[in-house]
């Protein structure tokens, strides 16, 4: 009895497994198939893949995604650090208080953050572009970096700063020579967070781009609006792979030399 | 509090950056749910409370009831998918356990977009499942497997479903072992003891899950747009509509802050339904 209740629950989780990466499994083997109308395998090809690469609108906005993506997750981190770094010094109650700000845009619907933003744009007469795709970007990528620091943060302690504050280093070489060191991992992980929330992002960057700004995934849209497509899904693919590498080297990051596995989310 | 320590300091670039970018931009769009709409779908600054009478029209009503069905129906199959296998993952061993986790993980972080696609590859007239039964001969037109209410729920819960995954299983991990040994050792079967121990021990898990995905999926437009026929509108789409093609911006905000106050008044209830439900358990 006792058994059959292990392999019936072993067996509904690797159903589960199933369910949540056969579609994706098969999105990637049909961008392989050399047929372009219907479902039937027709042979192996590379030639979905040759054709986005001489595609220029996809590389434009694979520029785009790029451009955005680093500027957009510098300006995240650095902010986010700094902020992780002040809330650690805080009281209880103000830090609870700034988290509190900070981590709303995590639970607000992200179809309301897009139009807020757009909203204020227009409010303020900006051209909607690249420029509002990084503002966007900053916002929504921000508050997850300091998830990631704070954490990193608290599994740290307090006591090598204050260890070093006895030996005489001021505040700044205390953060400059030991803090940062420290959480270097942390703010790696962060940073690549940041980049694949914006490259993956569609809802908020539908709002906010402009048309000139269009990137990868307003790309996608695009395209999948429009039918299935062997291109739409060799295109997916790449975005499906970059995303994967992204997030695996982020959480290697992030796990390093922490004590605290605890997956983030 | 804030001349102490200059370090203190470094949260104020992060916290005007939210306040411009963030909360200026929220109330601005409470603010621009009064206002009244232009011919040419401009803004015009003169106080209405018509946007707000407008969504009390039955069509709207329809769509909010809609959408909320659907989020109730994606939330609570999320449970059903998301438990067992939360619960699997806990019981295996701490190595296998991080793979497992990386695992659930990863889908998450893949373009909705992307994986609601997927599906249409799969369960369109030409898709991987009607040619495969066309071939077999089980069937000789391709079944309406894709634009409808159920494949909507299907890409819902199929692209929410980690959020539910991971809450519970970091709940699961929490819970006191102890108890549940005591309870078998009070003679408990298996089935009580997770009914009657195990679960409400990680109620946290599912109450923090299902907020994360009733949220997501109240605001939910890609997978309506790329799953769903023109009649599985939610209530997302009508939003995106106003802002997009019908430039009502005052109707659009009207009805996000609508559906923000709802989402915030489920999750109020829940909260208190759940606390509800502990103190009388606790008490009994």
């Amino acid at each position: 009895m006792k058994t059959l209740r292990r392999n019936a629950l072993s067996g509904y989780s690797w159903l589960m497994l199933v369910f949540l990466y056969l579609p994706i499994l098969i999105l990637v083997l049909y961008s392989f198939n050399d047929s372009r109308i219907n479902a039937t395998w027709t042979g192996f090809t590379w030639k979905w893949y040759v054709s986005l690469f001489e595609n220029r609108q996809v590389m434009q906005a694979l520029m785009n995604s790029m451009t955005i993506g680093v500027i957009s997750s510098v300006i995240a981190t650095v902010l986010g650090t700094a902020a992780a770094l002040a809330v650690k010094h805080y009281s209880i109650r103000w830090s609870n208080i700034f988290n509190g700000l900070m981590y709303l845009p995590i639970v607000i619907p992200e179809i309301m953050m897009g139009l807020a933003m757009l909203v204020l744009f227009s409010q303020v007469q900006m051209e909607l572009g690249k420029v509002t795709l990084i503002l966007a970007h900053v916002t929504f990528s921000m508050p997850y970096v300091m998830v990631i620091i704070s954490g990193r943060l608290a599994d740290m302690g307090k006591e090598l700063e204050e260890a070093s504050q006895d030996l005489g280093a001021t505040p700044w070489e205390t953060l400059r020579y030991v803090t940062l060191p420290l959480i270097m991992p942390g703010i790696i992980a962060g940073f690549l967070m940041a980049f694949t929330l914006s490259l993956d992002d569609f809802i908020i960057s539908f709002f906010v781009a402009g048309p000139n700004s269009t990137t990868l995934p307003l790309y996608i849209y695009g395209l999948v609006k429009r039918g299935v497509s062997p291109e739409v899904n060799a295109l997916s693919t790449l975005l499906i792979v970059s995303t994967v590498l992204l997030v695996v080297v982020a959480e290697i990051f992030r796990r390093k030399d922490s004590k605290n596995n605890q997956s983030i989310f | 509090m804030l001349n102490k320590k200059p370090v203190k300091l470094l949260a104020l670039p992060a916290l005007l950056w939210m306040g411009a970018l963030f909360v200026l931009p929220m109330l601005m769009i409470a603010v621009l749910s009064f206002l009244k709409r232009g011919t040419y779908g401009q803004v015009v600054y003169e106080f209405t409370l018509n946007n707000y009478i407008r969504i009390f029209d039955p069509l709207y009503g329809q769509i909010f009831w809609d959408t909320l069905v659907v989020a109730v129906l994606t939330t609570v199959f999320s449970i059903l998918c998301g438990y067992p296998l939360a619960y699997y993952i806990s019981r295996l061993e701490k190595s296998t356990q991080q793979i497992w986790l990386l695992l659930v993980m990863i889908p998450f972080w893949i373009n909705f977009l992307v994986r609601s696609y997927a599906w249409v590859i799969i369960l369109r007239s030409q898709g991987v499942i009607n040619t495969f039964l066309q071939s077999l001969g089980i069937i000789s037109e391709p079944l309406p497997l894709l634009y409808n209410s159920g494949s909507v729920l299907l890409g819902m819960v199929y692209t929410l479903m980690p959020f539910m995954v991971l809450p519970i299983y970091v709940s699961l991990e929490q819970m006191d072992r102890r108890k549940l040994e005591a309870a078998y050792d009070l003679g408990a079967t298996p089935w009580k003891a997770f009914w009657h121990v195990t679960l409400p021990m990680t109620k946290t898990g599912v109450v923090t899950g299902s907020i994360l995905v009733f949220v997501s999926s109240i605001g939910m437009f890609v997978v309506p747009d790329v799953m769903g026929g023109a009649k599985s509108a939610l209530i997302g789409n009508v939003i995106q509509n106003q802002f997009l093609s019908a430039r009502d911006w005052p109707f659009g905000s009207a009805l996000s802050i609508v559906l923000m106050l709802l989402s915030m008044l489920l999750i109020l209830l829940y909260f208190r339904a759940t606390k509800a439900s502990e103190t009388k358990e606790g008490s009994a």
